[in-house]
């Protein structure tokens, strides 16, 4: 296979290196990322679709290196191109999701239980009130429900001759809800992520409900997006008999553009959702239609089971949902503002006939493109949003720019350095060796710790290093000062050495951890590329404090040390 | 190294007409003309990209205008050959992809997508007061710690020299009119970093000649603690403002308003160093006893014993 493509690469002249290969998959390197995503489909052409080719950045460190547990600086999207989201998980929908799952399991609670009612319904504040006719029957199902439900809070009213039965859900079960679906959101981000095979990619929870995604290196950012984004989910609901109460069906229309118009009236509850899948693969009809074969899990497998069984003859739907948002502007005082409204979007994608009793694996037909179904498979492996995710923020940074700015960044800190370096030595000379030395081990020492914490390489993180170029001189400084001071009031050479380290320490120490909190601070209200800043300003502070005061001690000694110096250059 | 020999706080009265008209100015640019906020804090979308040759800014406000982009703000970046797009238009699913469309179609130009950004108007507001509750925050405990370490007076001065600079960078920045990002208020609080630090280590010089000399009233300790610590405070100042200049110059477009933040920053922090904190110490009325080593009744007894 790895032969084939590197035929296929050599006939087309794309530079490439010796491809490595692990179990199950092959990594081929090119030298810049024009000639990958030329690489990307002669390979995806050569190949054909048993394989999935996807664009990646691996580091290129030397095995030696490796096996000492090095590994590259990792480095932020700004300086390596990619893309950021911030994504906001829509916990209200996340509540009237399980109030719906809730409604349908207490609508066969009380059936089963015999209990007869007139109807149950959403109320505003987000609670449930079920209408009863007789008294009795109502405190029988108020008794028979805060046994079965504790996590919601029952009471009772009387209104109009009518007996109404309120539940609400509990603060803690709020909370839970809210962290059940942000946790299940990061799961199935991150399974969408690992999908799109992008290497070092970021899904993390941010504050209360949010979640940030960074894809770095990344080159398709609308596939990115519509995969990561995508809200689809299924639903498989009956159709209503035709005797059905109005109260307890909805009507909804095809989503084929080939069946405008048409609609169907299918029962409110539902069988199973997209959440039951445990699998999904594309596959071909036999009029050559795109499908998606279907393997449920075994909860989901048994539900449908029953449902089917004893629906043999009767149609079945399947439900396609996707949350949407519409960002309209307004202008407001000559300003534009904007206004976003969320709706959803329900369409049946397939209504067939139950022709017996359906197991665990079945087909889904009735899909637009392979392209569809595809992603409609991949979503379902994936697993779907436990709640509806809107973008509010969005970053992306192409590769040329993630380059250029290394190099600006490389740039600025050469110069910056070689500034004060410059001027270290015409000032200070001897002790501006001292400084000099300082001043350079503090910088392998800050990017060795950066690294050591494995913090993130930005822009404004380089920023930060070259100020703490201009800054880690500062304690040189005021310990040089001292010394000489000391020399001034006639102290001799090897007392004012002495002294002016002594003396200058408590300054230093001072002014260096005043500064360092506000680091911290920066670190903790920063986000992305600022805190980028915050961590090399901090790690900056605490390294320049060990070089100036600990290497230079040392240097000095090392020269003017067991020495009587009548005269000391400073 | 020279000694120096000025008289500081002879030229306090003068120093400090010059710091009220500045923070006058600021003041008043800020409330009449406001910060212009970058994309960070009003939210949005921009886009840069770059044209193989000089770019029409008029044409390409055309073609977006055209194009149903309603408002777009259109200006050069860094070079002749970049653009930058700014739309109030909320997020749209390929935004980016469209403008680059809009802007290629017409012309036979090359256009290459640099960079695009949306932020939500929630995420905007939020980061904003974010911003200003940790530029607060700041202040909060560099004046809890200074207080600790110094003594309240100290405090007073160390915090009002940091407003002080803070105010005026934002001033600049208003008058200006230049943009008000991210990256410019980090380096608002690299700035409260810098000054600070300044400020500590001549406060930590005016504490100890006020402890060591015997004779001299406050203006004298001061004034000699000033010219101390000059030569100190004028070497990190140029050495800092060398590798800013570098910053500025070799940095590229996307930090020159972190690296002209805090340039100005730094020299407006040196200024104050010198003459807010040791003029508001004065004001204060500072004097020996507030910086009496505290005698510990314990300690004396201890060392009577045998």
């Amino acid at each position: 296979m790895i032969k084939h493509v590197s035929r296929a690469l050599e006939k087309e002249g794309v530079d490439f290196k010796a491809p490595e290969i692990n179990e199950r998959n092959a990594l081929i390197r090119f030298n810049n990322s024009d000639d990958q995503l030329r690489g990307k489909a002669v390979v995806t052409q050569a190949l054909g679709d048993d394989y999935l080719v996807a664009l990646n950045l691996a580091p290129t460190t030397p095995d030696w290196l490796l096996s000492m547990a090095a590994s590259p600086m990792k480095l932020g999207l700004d300086l390596r191109g990619g893309v950021h989201f911030l994504l906001e998980v829509d916990m209200a929908e996340a509540v009237k999701q399980r109030m719906a799952v809730y409604v349908s399991e207490i609508r066969n609670k009380l059936r089963e239980e015999k209990l007869r009612y007139r109807n149950i319904s959403n109320e505003k504040d987000g609670s449930l009130r079920i209408k009863f006719t007789k008294q009795a029957v109502r405190d029988q199902a108020v008794s028979q429900l805060r046994t079965d439900y504790r996590e919601f809070l029952v009471s009772d009213s009387e209104e109009d001759g009518m007996y109404y039965l309120s539940l609400k859900l509990d603060e803690s079960t709020l909370r839970e809800i809210e962290d059940y679906a942000i946790k299940q959101n990061l799961t199935t981000l991150r399974n969408r992520v690992n999908e799109l095979g992008v290497a070092e990619p970021l899904v993390q929870r941010q504050g209360r409900n949010r979640i940030v995604v960074e894809l770095p290196g990344i080159q398709d950012t609308a596939l990115a997006k519509r995969i990561i984004g995508a809200t689809a989910n299924l639903e498989f609901r009956l159709e209503a008999a035709a005797d059905e109460l109005s109260s307890r069906t909805e009507v909804f229309s095809f989503r084929d553009k080939a069946k405008a118009g048409r609609t169907a009236r299918l029962e409110k509850d539902l069988i199973i959702t997209g959440n039951s899948v445990s699998n999904a693969a594309t596959g071909y009809d036999e009029n050559g239609q795109p499908e998606v074969n279907i393997t449920l899990d075994a909860k989901g497998g048994k539900l449908m089971n029953r449902a089917t069984r004893d629906n043999v003859g009767r149609s079945m739907a399947v439900l396609f949902i996707e949350h949407k948002t519409r960002t309209r502007y307004k202008e407001v005082d000559g300003e534009l503002v904007p206004e976003s409204t969320k709706y959803v979007e329900k369409g049946i994608i397939s209504l067939a006939t139950i022709q017996s009793a359906l197991g665990n694996r079945f087909r889904i037909t009735g899909l637009d493109s392979p392209q569809e179904s595809s992603e409609l498979a991949l979503l379902l492996r994936a697993g779907s949003l436990a709640a509806p995710i809107y973008f509010v923020e969005e970053r992306t940074v192409g590769p040329s720019l993630g380059q250029e700015n290394i190099e600006l960044g490389v740039k600025s800190v050469q110069i910056g350095l070689l500034l004060v370096v410059a001027f270290m030595l015409i000032y200070y000379r001897v002790f501006g060796v001292f400084a000099n030395i300082a001043l350079c081990a503090n910088l392998v020492l800050l990017v060795a710790v950066m690294s050591m914490l494995s913090a993130t390489l930005t822009l404004p993180g380089i920023a930060g290093i070259v100020l703490t170029v201009g800054m880690a001189v500062d304690a040189n400084v005021l310990i040089f000062a001292r010394i000489k001071e000391e020399l001034k009031n006639g102290v001799p050479v090897q007392s004012a050495i002495h002294a002016g380290y002594e003396r200058a320490f408590s300054t230093i120490f001072d002014a260096n951890i005043t500064t360092l909190l506000v680091a911290v601070i920066l670190f903790a209200v920063g986000t992305g590329p600022v805190k980028g800043f915050a961590v090399t300003l901090s790690i900056g502070i605490v390294t320049s404090m060990f070089t100036a005061i600990v290497l230079t001690r040392a240097l000095v000694n090392m020269t003017y040390g067991r020495r009587n110096i009548k005269k000391l250059h400073i | 190294m020279k000694t120096f020999n000025f008289d500081f706080m002879g030229k306090r009265r003068l120093a400090a007409i010059f710091s009220i008209v500045l923070l006058v100015v600021s003041i008043g640019s800020l409330a009449f003309k406001q910060l212009s906020f970058g994309l960070d804090f009003t939210g949005g979308t921009l886009i840069e990209v770059s044209y193989q040759q000089t770019a029409n800014l008029n044409q390409i406000r055309q073609q977006l205008e055209q194009a149903g982009y309603e408002k777009p703000v259109v200006q050069y970046f860094g070079a002749e050959t970049d653009v930058l797009v700014r739309l109030p238009q909320g997020y749209d699913q390929q935004v980016g992809a469209q403008v680059l469309s809009t802007l290629s179609e017409q012309g036979q130009y090359d256009v290459e997508l640099r960079r695009s950004e949306f932020v939500g108007a929630q995420v905007g507001e939020e980061l904003r007061e974010q911003g200003g509750l940790g530029l607060l925050l700041a202040l909060g405990v560099v004046m809890i710690y200074v207080a600790m370490r110094f003594q309240l007076k100290f405090s007073l001065g160390a915090v009002l020299a940091l407003g002080h600079d803070v105010l005026i960078v934002l001033g600049v920045f208003s008058l200006l009119g230049w943009n008000f990002d991210l990256t410019v208020l980090a380096a608002l609080l690299a700035v409260i970093g810098y000054s600070l630090n300044d400020t500590i280590v001549v406060s930590d010089r005016i504490r100890e000649n006020f402890r060591k000399m015997r004779k001299g009233s406050p203006t004298d300790v001061i004034n000699e603690a000033l010219n101390q610590t000059l030569g100190r405070t004028l070497v990190t100042s140029l050495t800092t403002v060398m590798v800013l200049m570098a910053l500025t110059v070799f940095g590229g477009e996307l930090i020159r308003g972190f690296s002209v933040a805090l340039m100005i920053g730094v020299v407006i922090g040196t200024y104050s160093s010198i003459y807010v904190a040791a003029n508001v110490l004065l004001a204060l009325g500072i004097s020996k006893e507030d910086l009496m080593v505290p005698v510990k009744e314990g300690a004396d007894q201890e060392d009577m014993s045998p």
